[in-house]
C-alpha cells in the first residue's frame, strides 16, 4: 500500500473563497510591517557591529555574576545569554556575550576583549571562549546594504526570467507570493525577536528560490492546460492546474520539511536560527504559491489564446518566427 | 519508445563513477589529510621513513582532493583589514618637501625666500615672499612632477600643484592616488601573505576585497589576536637624521619635523627630520646577529640605490646622530663614525635573542606600506567547529533516512530508483566540491541538508506525472517517457530560478553565506542531472528486463 498525502483525484476549490485568503495574506504582510516599524529586527553584530563571545565551561552559569564582572569594564550595552541545546553535553554551559561596538570604525580591540575574558576568567576557571566575533560598525553599515541589494536584485531577476518565459501577469503573481514571503519570514523574526544575521539573508534567498520553486510549477501547469482547455473558466482551469499538482506541491515541501527538522532538533544552535528561518519560509512559500501566487494570477487575468507556441517550452518570443 | 543509446548510458555511469571516486577521499578525511600534508613535507624536506609511512595512509592513485573545511568548521581566525591608503600620501608628499625646497631655493632671484607652512599631511603649501613670481614657482614645481605609467592615468602628472595668493600647494593627482592606492594594497597583501608563510600555517586565505580590504583566514590559528600579532599593524622601518634628544614629549617641531619616543629608555624623546633618509622598502636582506660586544642585533643590507643613499648621507653628516626609526619609535641612534658605502650595517639594542630575530623576521618580510584597520575579526575554536561537524553529521544521516523511507513509502520501487540517485547526488556534490576546492562551511551543511529535501522535487515531479499519464492508459512504457517528457520544463524552470539565486548570494555573499551558496549550487546541478538522467536510466534498465504489462509508481 502506497503513502499518499492526497488522494489521486482532488477537486478542492481554491478560489471559493479567494477574497478571504487573500485578505490573510494582506492582513499577515501588514502585522509583519507593524512589528517591523515598531519593534524591528533583532540585529546581530553582523548588521549592527559589536562583538560576541561564546563561552562554555563545565560550571553552572549565572548570567548575574557574568554580568557583575563584566559591568566595571563600562563597555555599555552588554547582552548575556545561556544557550540550551539538546546537543549539548550534561556538563556544558554555554553563554553567549554581546557587547556593543565601542567605535566608529573599528571592530572592538582586541585589549576590550582580551579585558572581557579576563573578567570571565576569573569568575569561572575553566571558562572557554569557543569563539570570539567582533565586527566593526563601518562593515556592518555595508553588510545590510548588501543584504537589501541581495534580496532585491534576487526577486527583480525572478521576475524578468518568469516574464520572459510565460507573461507579465505570471511574473507579477510570482513576485507578489515572493515579497509576501520574504515580508511574513521578516516579520515572524521581528515578533519572536529572534536574531537576525547574515545567515538569516541566505535563508531569506533560499525562501525566494524555494517558494518560486513551488509557483513555476504551478504556472507551468497552468500553461500547459490553457493550451489544452481553450474554453475553459480561468477560475476552473486555476483550480484544475493547482489540484492537479498539489500531490507533488505536498510531496516535496513534506521531504523538505523532514529534513529541515532534523537539522533544526540535531542540527545545533549555532544554525537553529537560519534553519528556523528556512522551515517557516518553505510553509509559507507554500501556502503563497497557491493562495497568492495564483489568486493574483486570476485577479489580473491572463492571455488566452496559446495556440500559436508549437513546442512545449514555448515563451512570448516564440511568436516571432512563426 | 524509452530507448537510451549505449553511449549515453555508458557517459552517464562514468560521470556518477568519477563523482563518487572523487567523493571518497572525504570518507577519510583525517587519513588523506596526513597524507596529503606528508606528501607535501616529502617534496620540500625530502623522505623520512615517518613521513613515508603517513603518506602511504592513501594509495597515491587514488583521488585524494579533499573539501576543505571552513573556519566555522575547523576553527581559526578570520580578519578583514582596511589598508590606510592615505598613510601613503603623506609619506609620498614628506619625501617631495626636500626635493621642492631644493629646486626652489635655485630660482630665488624671482620667488624670494620660501616657507612650509603646516597643512593636513597630504598636501604641502609653501610660501614665497615673492607673489608676483608665483608663475615662475608653478612652473619650476610642476616641473618636478613624473607622468604616471597606468593605463587609465596614461597622460597625466603624479602630482597637481596650484597657487593661492602667495601659497604653493602640491597635492598628488587623483589618477596618481588610485595608482598609488592600488600599489599599497597589492604591496600589503603580498607582506601580509609572507608575514603568514613565515608562520607556516596550513591554507591561509589572503584575498584583496574591493579596492582597499584585505581578507585573512587563517585556519586553525588561536586567535584573532594572535593572527594580528603575526601580521603586525605597520613595522614602519626608517632612517631619520636626529635633530635633537630630549625628555620632553610635547617639545616643540619644527615644519618638516618630528618628535618621537626612544624603544628602551623611559622618557627619551628624538627630535627627527620628518623625511626618511631610506626606508625598510629598500632593504633587501635582515639576519639576526651578534655584535662586536657580543650583544644581540640585526644585520641589513640595502638595494643599490638605497646603498647609494645611506652611503652619501653617511659621507656628508659624519658625527651627526641619526635614528632608526620602527613604528615611529626610535630604536637606537647612534651616531655615524665613518662613510658607510657598502649599503649594509648593523642595528644594535637592548635585544634578547628572540627580539633581534623577529626585527630580522619583519624587516625581510618588508614593512607595511600603510597602516591597517580590523574591521571585522572573529575567531572560532577548533571544538566548536567539530561540534558542528558532528551535529551536522547526525544531522544529515538522520535527513536522509527520514527521506529515503518516505519516497520508498510514496512511491515503491520508483522511490527506490529516486534513492538511488539521491544517494549518487550527495556524492556528486561532494566530489565536485572537492575538485574545484570548494569550502564547506556550516551553513553549506545545511545546504546539502535542504539539497536532501529538493534533490527529491525533480523525481517527485516525473513520478506524479508518470502517474497521471498512466490514468489515461498509454501503456507503462509511453507514460513513462510523457511523464519524463512533460515534467521536463517545470523542472528546468523551476531549478534554473532557485540557481539564480544561488549564483547571487555566492556573488554577494562572503564566508559561510558563500559555502552555503555554493552546495546549494551545486546541488541544484546534480539533482537536475541524477533526477533526468540517473534515475531514468535505473527505469529504463528495469523495465528492459521485466516487461512489466502494469506499472504502480
Amino acid at each position: 500500500m502506497r503513502l499518499k498525502l492526497v488522494p489521486d483525484e482532488t477537486s478542492f476549490d481554491f478560489f471559493g473563497r479567494w477574497k478571504l485568503w487573500l485578505g490573510i495574506s494582506a492582513l499577515m504582510v501588514v502585522i509583519g510591517f507593524a512589528s517591523f516599524a515598531l519593534q524591528g529586527l533583532n540585529f546581530g553584530i553582523d548588521f549592527r557591529g559589536g562583538t560576541t563571545i561564546r563561552t562554555q565551561s563545565t560550571q553552572a552559569i549565572d548570567v548575574g555574576v557574568y554580568r557583575d564582572a563584566i559591568a566595571p569594564l563600562g563597555l555599555g550595552d552588554v547582552t548575556i545569554t545561556e544557550i540550551f541545546d539538546p546537543t549539548f553535553g550534561p556538563d556544558e554551559n554555554v553563554a553567549m556575550i554581546r557587547i556593543q561596538a565601542q567605535d566608529e570604525a573599528e571592530a572592538v580591540s582586541a585589549e576590550t576583549i582580551a579585558a572581557v575574558e579576563a573578567a570571565l576568567a576569573a569568575t569561572t576557571p575553566d571558562i572557554e571562549f569557543v569563539s570570539v566575533e567582533s565586527v566593526g560598525p563601518k562593515v556592518s553599515g555595508e553588510l545590510i546594504q548588501t543584504a537589501v541589494l541581495a534580496v532585491s536584485l534576487a526577486i527583480l531577476s525572478v521576475l524578468v526570467y518568469i516574464w520572459l518565459r510565460f507573461e507579465w501577469q505570471f511574473a507579477v503573481g510570482a513576485v507578489a507570493a515572493l515579497i509576501h514571503d520574504v515580508v511574513l519570514t521578516i516579520g515572524v523574526f521581528s515578533e519572536l525577536q529572534i536574531r537576525f544575521d547574515l545567515a538569516i539573508i541566505a535563508a531569506l534567498l533560499t525562501i525566494v528560490g524555494y517558494s518560486l520553486n513551488d509557483t513555476v510549477v504551478v504556472f507551468d501547469r497552468v500553461r500547459e492546460n490553457l493550451r489544452k482547455y481553450k474554453k475553459m473558466e480561468l477560475k476552473d482551469l486555476l483550480n484544475l492546474s493547482i489540484n492537479e499538482t498539489l500531490s507533488r506541491t505536498l510531496m516535496t515541501s513534506l521531504t523538505t520539511l523532514l529534513a529541515l527538522i532534523s537539522l533544526y532538533v540535531l542540527g545545533g544552535d549555532v544554525i537553529r536560527g537560519f534553519v528556523f528561518a528556512m522551515i517557516w519560509g518553505i510553509i509559507v512559500g507554500t501556502y503563497s504559491s497557491i493562495f497568492v501566487a495564483s489568486t493574483i494570477l486570476l485577479w489580473l487575468g491572463v492571455k488566452r489564446d496559446w495556440s500559436k507556441p508549437t513546442n512545449t517550452t514555448g515563451n512570448q518570443f516564440a511568436d516571432i518566427d512563426a | 519508445m524509452l530507448q537510451i543509446d549505449s553511449w549515453k548510458r555508458v557517459l552517464v555511469l562514468l560521470v556518477c563513477v568519477a563523482g563518487l571516486l572523487l567523493a571518497l577521499p572525504n570518507a577519510f578525511y583525517t587519513r588523506v589529510e596526513q597524507s596529503n600534508d606528508a606528501r607535501a613535507a616529502i617534496e620540500v624536506q625530502g623522505e623520512t621513513a615517518e613521513l613515508t609511512e603517513a603518506a602511504g595512509q592513501w594509495p597515491s592513485w587514488m583521488p585524494s582532493s579533499l573539501v576543505n573545511l571552513g573556519l566555522d568548521l575547523r576553527g581559526g581566525a578570520h580578519l578583514l583589514a582596511e589598508v590606510q591608503v592615505a598613510d601613503v600620501y603623506e609619506a609620498r608628499m614628506d619625501a617631495m618637501w626636500p626635493e621642492i625646497r631644493n629646486a626652489l631655493r635655485g630660482e630665488r632671484d624671482t620667488v624670494g625666500t620660501i616657507r612650509k607652512q603646516p597643512s593636513p599631511g597630504d598636501e604641502i603649501r609653501i610660501k614665497i615672499s615673492k607673489p608676483e613670481g608665483m608663475a615662475r614657482a608653478l612652473e619650476v614645481v610642476r616641473g618636478l612632477g613624473r607622468p604616471i605609467q597606468t593605463l587609465t592615468g596614461a597622460g597625466s602628472n603624479d602630482i597637481e600643484v596650484r597657487g593661492t595668493g602667495d601659497e604653493i600647494v602640491v597635492t598628488l593627482s587623483e589618477a596618481e592616488k588610485l595608482a598609488t592606492d592600488d600599489r599599497t594594497v597589492r604591496q600589503a597583501l603580498e607582506i601580509v601573505r609572507r608575514r603568514i608563510d613565515e608562520v607556516g600555517t596550513r591554507e591561509p586565505t589572503i584575498q584583496r576585497q574591493g579596492a582597499d580590504r584585505i581578507l585573512i583566514q587563517v585556519p586553525g590559528i588561536g586567535s584573532a589576536g594572535e593572527l594580528k600579532e603575526i601580521i603586525g599593524t605597520t613595522a614602519q622601518l626608517t632612517f631619520n637624521p636626529v635633530v635633537s634628544r630630549g625628555t620632553d614629549a610635547e617639545a616643540r617641531a619644527e615644519v618638516g619635523q618630528k618628535v618621537i619616543p626612544a624603544l628602551d629608555q623611559q622618557g627619551v624623546f628624538y627630535t627627527v627630520e620628518a623625511a626618511p633618509v631610506v626606508t625598510g622598502e629598500e632593504l633587501v636582506d635582515a639576519q639576526p646577529a651578534f655584535d662586536q660586544n657580543g650583544r644581540p642585533a640585526v644585520n641589513f643590507r640595502f638595494n643599490t640605490s638605497g646603498a647609494r643613499k645611506f652611503g652619501d648621507y653617511t659621507r656628508d653628516n659624519i658625527g651627526a646622530p641619526f635614528a632608526i626609526v620602527l613604528d615611529n619609535e626610535v630604536i637606537s641612534a647612534p651616531v655615524i663614525q665613518s662613510h658607510i658605502p657598502g649599503g649594509s650595517g648593523i642595528i644594535t639594542g637592548n635585544f634578547t635573542v628572540e627580539e633581534s630575530t623577529n626585527l630580522a623576521v619583519l624587516l625581510r618580510a618588508g614593512a607595511l606600506p600603510a597602516g591597517l584597520e580590523f574591521l571585522e575579526e572573529r575567531t572560532i575554536g577548533p571544538e566548536l567547529g567539530q561540534d558542528s561537524i558532528d551535529a551536522g553529521k547526525v544531522a544529515t544521516v538522520v535527513a536522509f533516512v527520514a527521506v529515503l523511507g518516505f519516497m520508498w513509502a510514496s512511491y515503491g520501487l520508483f522511490g527506490i530508483f529516486a534513492n538511488v540517485a539521491l544517494i549518487i547526488n550527495v556524492g556528486l556534490i561532494f566530489g565536485l566540491l572537492s575538485v574545484i576546492g570548494g569550502t564547506l562551511t556550516l551553513p553549506g551543511i545545511a545546504g546539502i541538508v535542504l539539497t536532501v529535501g529538493m534533490a527529491v522535487d525533480a523525481n517527485v515531479l516525473i513520478f506524479e506525472r508518470i502517474r497521471e499519464e498512466l490514468k489515461t492508459a498509454k501503456g507503462p512504457a509511453r507514460a513513462i517517457e510523457l511523464g519524463y517528457e512533460k515534467a521536463l520544463s517545470a523542472i528546468l524552470d523551476a531549478n534554473i530560478t532557485t540557481f539564480i539565486t544561488a549564483v547571487i548570494l555566492f556573488a554577494m555573499g562572503s564566508g559561510p553565506v558563500r559555502g552555503f551558496a555554493i552546495t546549494l549550487g551545486l546541488g541544484i546541478l546534480t539533482s537536475v542531472f541524477t533526477a533526468i538522467f540517473v534515475t531514468r536510466l535505473l527505469v529504463v534498465m528495469w523495465f528492459e528486463r521485466r516487461r512489466p504489462k502494469t506499472i504502480e509508481v
